[in-house]
């Protein structure tokens, strides 16, 4: 399943591309498909980096350098490192039982894991606000214990878990589901331990696409806009991610600033399709 | 083992910062939730009250600050984000933190001079340079081929006031009635091609993206528009009359208690009131309420004939009711007519 | 009970991991969903109906729901396209361009939605050459569906693509002897073979689209009726203090998502029974 992304797993040699169609369509069909991708992702893209830098490279700097944009580059760090490595357990752990055993509801477990997809980010938001609000279930409690959920890192952090819930899972289950059980098996038969087997066998090979599924939930764990936004409470300074900076710069007629941090983030994006590449190269070597 | 490292790198994040928190706590430390176009104002006014309270009190303070739409901002106050003076655009958002969450008590409004307002405002025009569609007034608005930028009224402050000054005009026109400002309205939202939810990114769509012949805005906003992005490109028109907005102030009870901060909260709002706090007001284009500092940027706001919403609207409890609440005027205005 | 759940197996582990994995998600994913299906209870009947039909709503689902149909239309023609062109043809950057095909993945929305209402307003790169053809797309309807086809674009492609791989040349190679032309073999041969992961990839994107905030409200001009879209919505009755009215649609529009994720699903096994 391709839900988030999914890394493709090659099998063997590549089929068909035995029937050409004349060159005028191949080209003709080449061009249509540039010109369609160019429009939606080329175009864009550049046109980040070259806002980015309207104002000059020391402007670029100084907008990086400020601040309102440290703290917020400082607290998008943060959040990464809390609820990627959660999700990165919690894929590796689903992973293992979904692909390894057979019961009953697993189809529907599945399904259940891959709702935070789906669910549109401000409802992700929505359900802390109920949650933990003053107005909400916990509110009043936390409230008078002093301890601060929403409009403070920990509710930016929980609604970042929800967002990027499903996307080690997702990336794992059809990659153990291919690789199949017997090696593990062999292994147990042999004597070795669970976890021996598990980092001895399993791991090695799905090492690069836990890469890529952390690298693919810290893109959307640092880049969530929807859901932070409702949990945020936006103080300047202390609550603002670095999307949530971006906004605010650019309601600051601060163009060339809010297109310098959004860079940061256009340069991680970058980043992840580079390992996304990599990882595919590796996978395909090791499975010929 | 990586379970183990990665609890260790967990943990150590988290005391990464916890630890510039507990630093922090030795001063005192006041959020001032508010609403969208007063971002240079409490910029400068902070850095302004942080002198006096050292001086005053010998303690350091740091004002945090969030702004966005008001009513986003008064929303998330009652969900529970502990502002401690809250600086809304009008004294509807401020009363909804009293009855959805009694967090102040009703009679707020009364506790500082002058409504609670320190400064007060207008709703003015902004067009292009040499205004090439010719608008003078609020009934150039409703030309067909005039586009009209307002942020939207169920979200922004600073939208219903130009809501209500548009309404507030068809009324005092000769003849005029319920039903004829309620045509002029319908008239006038049928030339917004785009509702942004907060008046900054209404401003953002008539000056950055070029969209519309006349932006419908604060008169701080339209100053800050011209003065941030060049006198060449744009031109404020003052229309014949317009609305007092009186955009309130006050404290969190509740949440000052909490943190201990009434005094350095109220002396806060209070500064406001000031002759250092109404010039501070004045040169970020509020309109000050002392006479002394009035007086002296007198040639900055121009003289209009304006309204008030006790006046007109009876308050706005009655105004939030009647134009604003779903099925009211406003949402009528959108349903599709037959 | 506990024995007949599993098949039997060597490998050990499975219950902790089963019992984590379902305590995380409850602990993640359903508790906090729960509170939303609770506070929507806490309406009538009638007051969630009036609610979630009220014409300003209505409108909304019709736009986002209309739109997001259109950009996964749009995204199944190009991604079908793309997918045969990266496949099956050789030409330069093809590498750089299929690895690009996922920037939507990793592109955060708010970037997309300043970047995508920068290029497309009237001043923008693309914009300045559509403005004087009367296309208008920043702040219009169009709007809503460039940025839709943008966060859905590469569904389509990554669903379809493997498939295309792993075709055979053999069968072409047959209906080509069989004297079908490259049309005939292409609507009746490979088509049908693609379905299923076209289907599947059509709906993810249509998932995707119906939900997506942040790049859409850059570039939509959200009026009530025209181009405002349903999460819009829902935080615009937050921001009036509606906190019921706000969970009634939310909880609507959680319903839509989980029954296209179970139509995700289904086609799924779909198409793996059709691959075997």
């Amino acid at each position: 399943m391709h839900v988030t992304g999914a890394l493709k797993i090659k099998k063997g040699q590549k089929g068909g591309g035995g029937l050409a169609e004349p060159a005028l369509v191949r080209w003709l069909l080449i061009a249509v498909a540039l010109a369609f991708l160019g429009l939606f992702l080329v175009v864009p893209l550049a046109a980040v980096f070259t806002q980015a830098l309207d104002k000059g490279v020391d402007a670029y700097f100084a907008a990086l350098r400020e601040p309102d944009a440290l703290s917020a580059i400082k607290l998008t760090l943060l959040t990464a490192a809390i609820s990627v490595p959660l999700n990165l357990i919690f894929g590796v752990v689903a992973a293992w039982a979904i692909s390894k055993f057979d019961f009953p509801g697993k189809s529907f477990l599945i399904t259940l894991i891959d709702l935070p997809f789906s669910v549109s980010p401000v409802i992700s938001g929505l359900i802390y606000v109920l949650l933990f609000g003053l107005q909400g279930w916990a509110g009043p409690w936390l409230s008078a214990h002093d301890i601060k959920i929403l409009f403070a890192v920990p509710g930016i952090v929980l609604a970042t878990i929800f967002v990027t819930f499903p996307f080690v899972a997702r990336e794992l289950i059809p990659l153990m589901e291919a690789q199949g059980k017997d090696e593990e098996e062999a292994a147990m038969v042999l004597g070795a331990s669970g976890l021996q087997t598990f980092f001895r066998v399993t791991f090695p090979n799905i090492r690069w696409g836990v890469l890529y599924g952390v690298i693919l939930c810290n893109a959307r764990a640092m880049g969530e806009f929807g859901a932070v936004s409702v949990v945020s409470g936006h103080v300047r300074g202390y609550t603002n991610t670095i999307p949530l900076h971006v906004e605010i710069l650019y309601n600051e007629y601060n163009y060339a600033a809010a297109f310098a941090v959004a860079s940061l983030l256009a340069l991680l994006a970058l980043v992840t399709l580079v390992v996304k590449t990599v990882a595919e190269w590796k996978i395909q070597e090791e499975t010929m | 083992m990586i379970r183990k490292q990665l609890l260790i790198i967990t943990l150590s994040a988290l005391l990464a910062v916890a630890g510039p928190v507990a630093a922090i706590a030795a001063q005192v430390e006041l959020l001032n939730v508010s609403y969208d176009p007063t971002r240079e104002l409490y910029q400068d006014f902070n850095a302004a009250f942080a002198k006096h309270w050292k001086k005053k009190a010998g303690e350091d303070v740091v004002i945090k600050q969030s702004h966005g739409g008001a009513g986003k901002q008064a929303r998330a106050v009652i969900d529970g984000l502990e502002a401690d003076v809250v600086t809304l655009a009008l004294a509807y958002d401020i009363d909804e933190i009293h009855s959805k969450a009694g967090l102040i008590p009703e009679n707020w409004q009364k506790r500082l001079p002058h409504n609670s307002s320190p400064y007060t405002s207008t709703i003015v025009f902004l067009v292009r340079k040499g205004n090439p569609k010719k608008i003078k007034d609020w009934n150039d608005l409703v030309k067909p081929d005039i586009k009209v930028i307002t942020p939207n009224p169920k979200t922004s402050g600073g939208a219903r006031w130009n809501y209500l000054a548009a309404w507030a005009y068809a009324l005092k026109q000769k003849g005029g009635n319920e039903a004829k400002a309620k045509e002029f309205v319908t008239k006038l939202f049928k030339n917004v091609p785009v509702l942004d939810s907060g008046a900054r990114g209404s401003t953002t769509t008539f000056v950055q993206r070029g969209l519309g012949d006349v932006l419908l805005a604060w008169e701080n906003e339209a100053f800050l528009a011209v003065n941030e992005l060049g006198k060449d490109k744009f031109e404020i028109v003052v229309p014949s009359l317009s609305i007092l907005a009186e955009p309130p102030v006050t404290v969190i009870d509740k949440v000052v208690d909490k943190h201990r901060t009434r005094k350095v909260a109220e002396e806060y709002l209070k500064y406001l009131y000031t002759p250092e706090g109404q010039e501070i007001a004045a040169k970020n284009y509020y309109r000050p309420i002392d006479k002394k500092v009035a007086a002296k940027y007198a040639k900055t706001f121009t003289k209009v004939k304006l309204i008030t919403i006790d006046d007109v609207f009876g308050g706005w409890q009655k105004a939030q009711k009647k134009h604003f609440a779903d099925g009211g005027t406003f949402d009528q205005i959108y349903t599709p007519s037959k | 009970m506990n024995l007949s759940l599993k098949k039997h197996s060597v490998l050990p582990g499975f219950g902790p991991t089963l019992g984590y994995t379902v305590f995380y998600l409850s602990l993640i994913v359903l508790i906090p969903l729960s509170a939303l299906i609770f506070k929507t209870a806490g309406l009538t009947w009638g007051e969630f109906v009036a609610t979630v039909t009220a014409p300003r709503v209505v409108a909304s689902y019709r736009v986002t729901f209309g739109a997001a149909l259109l950009a996964a239309a749009v995204n199944a023609v190009f991604g079908v396209l793309v997918a045969w062109v990266l496949v099956r043809y050789r030409f330069p950057g093809k590498r750089l361009f299929d690895a690009l095909v996922d920037l939507p993945f990793a592109l955060p929305t708010a970037v997309a939605g300043i970047t995508l209402a920068t290029v497309y307003s009237g001043g923008g790169w693309i914009g300045r050459y559509l403005e004087p053809h009367g296309i208008k797309v920043a702040y219009t309807p169009l709007g809503i569906l460039v940025a839709m086809v943008f966060i859905g674009l590469p569904f389509v492609v990554r669903t379809v693509q493997p498939v295309l791989e792993e075709l055979d040349a053999e069968i072409e190679e047959a209906a080509a002897c069989l004297g079908a032309n490259r049309w005939q073999t292409f609507s009746r041969v490979l088509f049908p073979t693609l379905l299923p992961s076209l289907l599947t990839g059509f709906a993810l994107a249509f998932a995707r689209a119906v939900g997506e905030y942040g790049s859409i409200i850059f570039i939509a001009g959200n009026m009530p009726m025209v181009s405002e879209i349903t999460p819009l919505l829902i935080i615009t009755k937050l921001e009036q203090y509606d906190f019921a009215g706000a969970t009634a649609i939310a909880s609507v529009m959680l319903l839509a998502s989980f029954i296209v994720l179970l139509t995700v699903n289904l086609l799924q096994k779909w198409s793996r029974r059709f691959a075997e």
